[in-house]
């Protein structure tokens, strides 16, 4: 077994119920117009999908602080924690339950009155540093902020060999041609 | 000409690290003791953090608090569990937790809930598939959960005799981690 399995959010409980609700209504297969059939609503539909896009940054109205300045905060914060379940997005993206406890937490912690850094800490202390999307400089991540620099410290180094042993291994100005050797290349050009 | 020789050995000898790295990493994969998505636990090297849970109301095991576990810990290693009934993992974990709990080993229970995924399977999943449990609290509000670091189910923690979090596995205890891991382990900290 993966470790990889390592549950994510309980999504084959609600998809279980979903056929229960469609069994009761009428059923969708048999003569009635499908997507397909309508197709002049296809643009109209593809219209509000696009409309649609903005809506995807998840901010529940329940869940935002009455204070503005505080909630603009604790976005500022959320937009640097990443969502352990999804990994790459921050938990002010995420969908996940576990991204939405840890939103109401910084939210409560704000409210509060922590810092910025003592709300982060509260998190770091509890999910370690993997949990910053902006990794701080340590003894551990060094090699990781460094790379850049010494991938393109080295890129530069051996460019630079590269093009001075090549210069240097250019022959001299060549001789100018002898009489004879000029007579033979117009005659060679000629053909 | 040694040097330049030594130029074309190089990429030959970089690509035998990779493959030889790749390698540890695919059979971690396959025992489950490398999970290229886990995230090191915090918690580890740390005491376990104070909090007090209600019993699994109509099941017959008490409730389970930090207290509960340093005491069950001064008697020896034990384990606390996050899980719950929703939990494909959890069910692979679960012959592996009950024949530990046969062997006399501690393992507290922690029914896993966050803010708005609760369990309202676990008496059933319990009554179905055995309790290793010797005492189970029920994570309502998901902050104890937080509090250890948990990011999924099942997870995993063991106890020490100072109450320490010696070791945490994200995932589930298959036989192949129970033999390579946890029991090394527990005898280690007997």
């Amino acid at each position: 077994m993966k470790a990889g399995d390592h549950a994510g959010p309980p999504r084959p409980l609600r998809r279980a119920r979903l056929p229960l609700v469609g069994a009761r209504g009428p059923r969708p297969t048999g003569g009635g117009p499908s997507w397909g059939a309508r197709g002049a609503l296809r643009p109209l539909a593809l219209v509000f999908f696009l409309l649609c896009a903005p809506a995807h940054a998840v901010v529940d109205p329940r869940e935002m602080l009455p204070d503005p300045a505080q909630e603009q905060r604790a976005r500022d914060i959320g937009r640097g924690l990443r969502c352990l379940v999804c990994q790459n997005q921050s938990i002010d993206d995420s969908n996940a339950d576990l991204a939405r406890d840890l939103r109401r937490i910084v939210r409560e912690r704000v409210a509060a009155g922590d810092s910025d850094a003592e709300v982060v800490r509260f998190v770091t202390d509890r999910y370690g540093d993997y949990v910053l999307l902006r990794p701080p400089v340590n003894a551990v991540t060094i090699g990781l902020w460094a790379a850049p620099a010494l991938i393109l410290l080295a890129g530069g180094a051996g460019a630079f060999a590269y093009l001075r042993r090549r210069r240097a291994a250019t022959p001299p100005e060549a001789a100018p041609l002898s009489p004879e050797e000029r007579a033979r290349l117009r005659h060679l050009t000629a053909e | 000409m040694t040097a330049r020789r030594l130029l074309f050995a190089l990429p030959a000898l970089a690509l035998l690290v990779a493959a030889a790295g790749f390698w540890a990493m695919l059979s971690g994969m396959q025992r489950g003791s490398f999970d290229p998505r886990g995230v090191p636990s915090a918690l580890v090297g740390r005491e376990v953090p104070r909090f007090e849970l209600a019993a699994l109301a109509g099941w017959n095991k008490p409730g389970l608090s930090s207290a509960d576990i340093a005491a069950a810990a001064r008697e020896g290693p034990v384990l606390v569990n996050f899980f719950a009934s929703w939990c494909v993992p959890c069910l692979v974990e679960h012959p592996q937790l009950m024949r530990l709990a046969a062997e006399g080993v501690p393992v507290f229970g922690i029914n896993y809930h966050t803010g708005t995924q609760k369990d309202p399977g676990a008496v059933d999943w319990l009554r179905r598939h055995g309790d290793p449990f010797r005492r189970i609290g029920v994570d309502v509000t998901g902050r104890v959960a937080v509090d250890f670091g948990v990011y999924g189910v099942p997870e995993t923690y063991l106890i020490d005799r100072e109450g320490i979090v010696r070791w945490r596995m994200a995932g589930p205890i298959t036989e192949q981690i129970l033999a390579d891991e946890v029991r090394p382990l527990l005898r280690r900290y007997r």
